[in-house]
């Protein structure tokens, strides 16, 4: 799959796992700069650096309050990667639904020779 | 009563750059999922989804002993996995490892498969974890659905081309 420079594709953006700490940091609510960095133990230039790139594919959003900058999670950019993964998805759900049936069968099995559930 | 209490549908996440993480739940005990999961005459029932024939399912239960699938896609290709078990505790956890025969150093490149369950209520939650060596791999595997989905696609398209005949 062909793929776009770091800050211009979200794909590449959640590659980095700094970056996937930030965004599920950022998944339980808007945080403060300085949250970040000592959530996340990080010195401060790398998360305002892992941030930026973030923030230019759109992943999180920021707004001045007071003297703090706060980010704040926007998942729209991951919808790609949803799409990405979802055919795969699908083929294991159809395999999962013949399982199904083969459970159906097999509790079936099981009821009628009396055995206990184990 | 079964089908109402249908258990939806799979989810998968990337949880790193190498791992693929599938998560469902079935209206089964985990001992019974376990026993779909590792015969061979079942495997061949569920493995392939819509997707084609099973035509080959041989598992040797053991640790250190090998499996391995073949199906026939509807297009006529065939596909085959093998493997070895490396931990095996049953109706709980299988570790296996798994080779996509049709790549080049297929073996260097094999995954390691972590299958658990887990029962509550008479229910099984299983995940599946598959965590391969690089991420070029990881992505190609999930790649392989989507040309899966192309390659029916492509069927589809044949059988009406036939049709218009």
């Amino acid at each position: 799959m062909a793929r776009a420079a770091t800050t211009t594709d979200a794909f590449n953006a959640v590659a980095e796992s700094r970056r996937r700490q930030i965004l599920d940091v950022l998944a339980g609510g808007e945080r403060a700069v300085n949250d970040l960095v000592r959530l996340l133990g990080l010195p401060q230039p790398q998360v305002s650096k892992h941030l930026r790139v973030l923030r230019e594919v759109g992943l999180v959003d920021v707004r001045d309050e007071g003297r703090h900058r706060m980010y704040r999670l926007n998942g729209r950019p991951l919808r790609p990667i949803h799409e990405w993964v979802k055919n795969y998805e699908r083929s294991w759900n159809e395999r999962f639904e013949a399982l199904d049936e083969v459970l159906d069968e097999l509790k079936r099995e099981e009821d009628s020779d009396g055995e206990p559930h184990a | 009563m079964v089908n109402l209490m249908r258990s939806g549908a799979a989810v998968v996440t990337l949880p790193t750059d190498t791992q693929i993480l599938i998560t469902r739940e079935f209206a089964a005990p985990k001992h019974l999922v376990f026993k779909a999961w590792t015969t061979p005459e079942l495997v061949k029932r569920w493995w392939i989804g819509q997707r084609g024939v099973a035509t080959i399912a041989e598992i040797d239960l053991r640790v250190g002993g090998k499996w391995r699938y073949v199906m026939v896609a509807h297009g006529g290709f065939e596909v085959a996995f093998h493997g070895e078990c490396r931990e095996i505790v049953p109706n709980e956890r299988l570790v296996t490892t798994e080779v996509y025969e049709g790549i080049p150093d297929a073996e260097a490149r094999a995954a390691l498969n972590t299958l658990t369950l887990t029962e509550v209520d008479g229910r099984t939650t299983l995940t599946l974890l598959v965590e391969h060596r690089t991420k070029e791999d990881r992505d190609a595997h999930i790649n392989s659905g989507m040309e899966g989905g192309l390659q029916e696609a492509m069927d589809l398209l044949e059988q009406i081309a036939i049709s218009l005949r």
